[in-house]
């Protein structure tokens, strides 16, 4: 109900006007200007003029739990080189006087009285009768905690041995905040050593699906013909294959006796190894579309070589929609290590994964009697939700001039 | 439309090759194989009474020729010993690991694969369908939120642990059995109601554990088709001319939205398949889940190699019908196909 010949609505009718003066019909000249500035004028955003980049943020931070997907996997991140720092024990450290210990809490006050945080000591005796571990804890002693003390010895970053750490258990308590395992493992240091292995599986195994990915796809997009087909053949076969049995099989084909490095690779490397189909796809058929847009016919004209074109127009087209579908596989990959770690062919101990410490979670009595025991499933459930809001969050934010 | 079938059908061969190809390119790739390895260690034992048998065996299936020639005798296509013995004459060959042939090795396991992979779609068409309707028609209200709750839990819980859970807490709760496929009182007892009876509540946890991810995915891909089909203007006409609610929903919304439903569960059945052999480990069930990761963990290649087809042949005769009922549904697919099967 716009433009300027119906604006009218609160204005005398002119016809009406003229009928009523009776006879002759007066000339009416409307006084505004015409056409009417206010319909003409472009319609202007308040962010019109933003850079794609400050439009693709602000975008992605008005989705909300996108937001928090990456706060979570940014701490993850960049937390896990210092995991050892952070955590109270060595991931393979055993406590024989606590074999699945309950969670212990962190007390702040005792008889009434702030002495800062401690823990009370606790005692384990098997039960015999129900023939389970059980434990008592003495609250007439508070141990407070220490902070920056010398703990079990580890190696920073795999290179300079330290003993030092966060947080240690008082002398002569322990400090298990989620309890410990069959062995006496603290789970909290487990968790968290195990992050370190869990979170980067998926980033190397979509590193090897990209390399595969973008080489193929892109041969098939650039040179078309047999290759293309070949190519997309292949892609819809390997679609078609269910994905775990072959994992199974192939992970079974790396050798036990190799070391748990090897062995994380050769997995990241199966992780990857079947999932580039989809990726290929998309690729090639970015290319393809992105091919025949007017502005590389643009860039042709103006005689901007081929290289340049695929690295100045193309890539940086199709590269963020790129990272967003990447985002939104890693998080089958670290399902995917998880269950085949769970079935013992992933991998094995010593390592330590989220997946390796499920398969103690395996007896459905542990589970029953020692719950904590299955509590590595948190994280797993918490980042492969955070990678899922993250990638679908990016993915909407790289298309910032769609929607609303 | 028989063309269309017989086209389809077609494609499928060369896919099967290379599958075969593949799988037994994966299961030949750890070094060493079964015989070999048992063989040498008879020999450590000095057991030469199993040497003869382990070395008829290594000859009576080819393990003793080059890899692509024992593909080839495998598969079938080339005389082994005895004449052509493989895949196509429909001799699965020998399990080393469980010392029999491998059809007694899987035998009825394979119909129960069957059955709980067709239960899973059922389960997976049966729950997205009305959730994923009901989530665009009411989009933003509690059952909207609801089914996109359930779909998150169900996309990121590993569906390993929400088998185990699910199975303590119907167990603990509903009663519900744990483990297998039949009571124990039924094996080996004629076919009866009570039988069909157990086996169906051995069925609740894994179908709804396998099905839930596809599910999730399903009532999104339904709720974002439906909703972007509900917004359009023939819709606001219809409701302009006084088109009642329901028959405004069903007359063509909904079939619009359809297609993209039939087409997806080919997409979804190789994580369908997977999660089925996941679980059957988890669970034990008698499926070829548990005796593929047998086979697999002891180079038993005859066996691991047949359930790999199997599995495979599943997806893809699976597929197959996904497409052929979307090309029942939707006429544009079947005629397009088929001109470009003609040319």
């Amino acid at each position: 109900m716009t433009g300027p010949g119906m604006k009218g609505g609160g204005m005398e009718d002119p016809v009406a006007k003229g009928a009523a003066m009776g006879g002759a019909w007066e000339h009416y000249v409307d006084s505004r200007p015409y056409p009417d500035p206010a319909a003409e004028a472009p319609a202007t955003r308040f962010d019109a003029h933003a850079s794609t980049g400050r439009l693709m943020l602000r975008r992605f931070l008005r989705h909300r739990l996108a937001v928090l997907g990456a706060l979570f996997l940014g701490l993850s991140y960049l937390s896990l080189p210092f995991v050892d720092f952070l955590v109270p024990y060595g991931a393979n450290d055993r406590d024989v006087e606590h074999l699945y210990a309950p969670p212990q809490g962190i007390h702040l006050f005792h008889d009434g009285q702030f002495i800062g945080p401690f823990v009370y000591p606790t005692t384990g005796r098997p039960d015999l009768k129900d023939y389970r571990w059980r434990y008592e804890t003495d609250s007439s002693r508070p141990m407070p905690l220490q902070f920056l003390c010398p703990g079990a010895p580890y190696r920073f970053l795999g290179l300079v041995e330290s003993r030092l750490r966060l947080v240690c258990p008082p002398p002569g308590a322990s400090l298990h905040l989620l309890g410990t395992d069959r062995l006496g493992r603290d789970m909290l240091s487990r968790l968290a050593i195990g992050a370190q292995l869990s979170l980067t599986v998926g980033l190397l195994g979509i590193a090897v699906s990209f390399t595969i990915g973008i080489t193929l796809g892109g041969m098939a997009g650039y040179f078309g013909g047999w290759i293309d087909a070949g190519v997309q053949r292949l892609s819809e076969i390997l679609k078609s294959l269910p994905e775990l049995p072959l994992w199974l099989a192939l992970s079974a084909a790396v050798p036990a006796q190799w070391s748990p490095v090897t062995v994380f690779l050769c997995i990241s490397v199966i992780l990857g190894l079947l999932d580039w189909p989809s990726l290929a796809r998309a690729v090639r058929s970015r290319f393809l579309a992105l091919r025949e847009e007017d502005f590389v016919m643009a860039a042709e004209l103006m005689g901007a070589s081929p290289a340049r074109i695929i690295r100045r127009h193309l890539l940086p087209n199709f590269a963020s929609h790129l990272l967003a579908s990447a985002t939104l596989s890693i998080p089958a990959m670290i399902l995917g290590e998880t269950a085949l770690s769970f079935l013992g062919l992933g991998l094995r101990p010593p390592a330590t994964s989220w997946g390796v410490m499920l398969n103690d979670a395996q007896n459905l009595m542990a589970v029953e009697t020692y719950p904590w025991v299955s509590l590595p499933m948190l994280p797993v459930i918490l980042v492969v939700l955070s990678f899922n809001f993250f990638g679908d969050g990016l993915r909407d934010a790289l298309d910032p001039y769609h929607g609303d | 439309m028989l063309r269309f079938i017989l086209h389809r059908l077609l494609v499928m061969v060369p896919t099967l090759i290379v599958v075969s190809m593949l799988i037994f390119l994966v299961i030949n790739l750890p070094p060493g194989d079964y015989l070999s390895n048992q063989i040498a260690e008879l020999r450590a034992t000095g057991q030469e009474a199993g040497l003869a048998k382990a070395e008829f065996l290594r000859h009576e299936y080819s393990l003793d020729r080059p890899l692509p020639e024992q593909y080839l005798v495998w598969i079938g296509l080339w005389p082994g010993p005895n004449g052509f013995h493989g895949l196509l004459q429909g001799d699965l060959g020998w399990s080393f690991e469980f010392n029999k042939p491998v059809v007694e090795v899987v035998g009825e396991t394979l119909w129960f694969t069957v059955i709980l992979n067709l239960a899973a779609v059922l389960f997976v068409y049966l729950v997205s369908f009305p959730l994923g309707a009901l989530a665009a028609i009411r989009a933003n209200s509690w059952v909207d939120y609801l089914a996109a709750a359930v779909g998150y839990i169900g996309l990121a819980t590993p569906n390993f642990l929400l088998a185990l859970i699910l199975l303590y807490y119907g167990q603990k709760w509903l009663g519900l059995p744990i483990g297998g496929l039949l009571d124990a009182k039924y094996e080996d007892q004629p076919l009866s109601w009570g039988k069909i009876g157990s086996v169906l509540e051995h069925l609740i946890i894994p179908t709804i554990v396998i099905g839930l991810s596809g599910t999730a995915a399903m009532v999104r891909r339904l709720r974002a088709n439906l909703l972007d089909e509900l917004g359009k203007p023939y819709v606001v006409t219809a409701k302009a001319k006084g088109v009642p609610p329901l028959r405004r929903l069903t007359r063509y919304p909904l079939r619009m939205a359809l297609n993209p439903f039939v087409s997806d569960i080919g997409s979804l059945l190789p994580s369908l398949v997977s999660g089925s052999v996941l679980i059957s480990v988890v669970l034990s069930l008698p499926t070829i889940g548990p005796a593929l990761l047998e086979a697999l963990r002891a180079q038993d290649i005859f066996l691991s190699g047949f359930i790999l087809m199997f599995i495979s042949l599943l997806v893809l005769i699976g597929m197959l019908v996904s497409d052929v009922a979307l090309a029942l549904l939707d006429p544009r697919i079947r005629l397009g196909k088929a001109r470009k099967a003609q040319s």
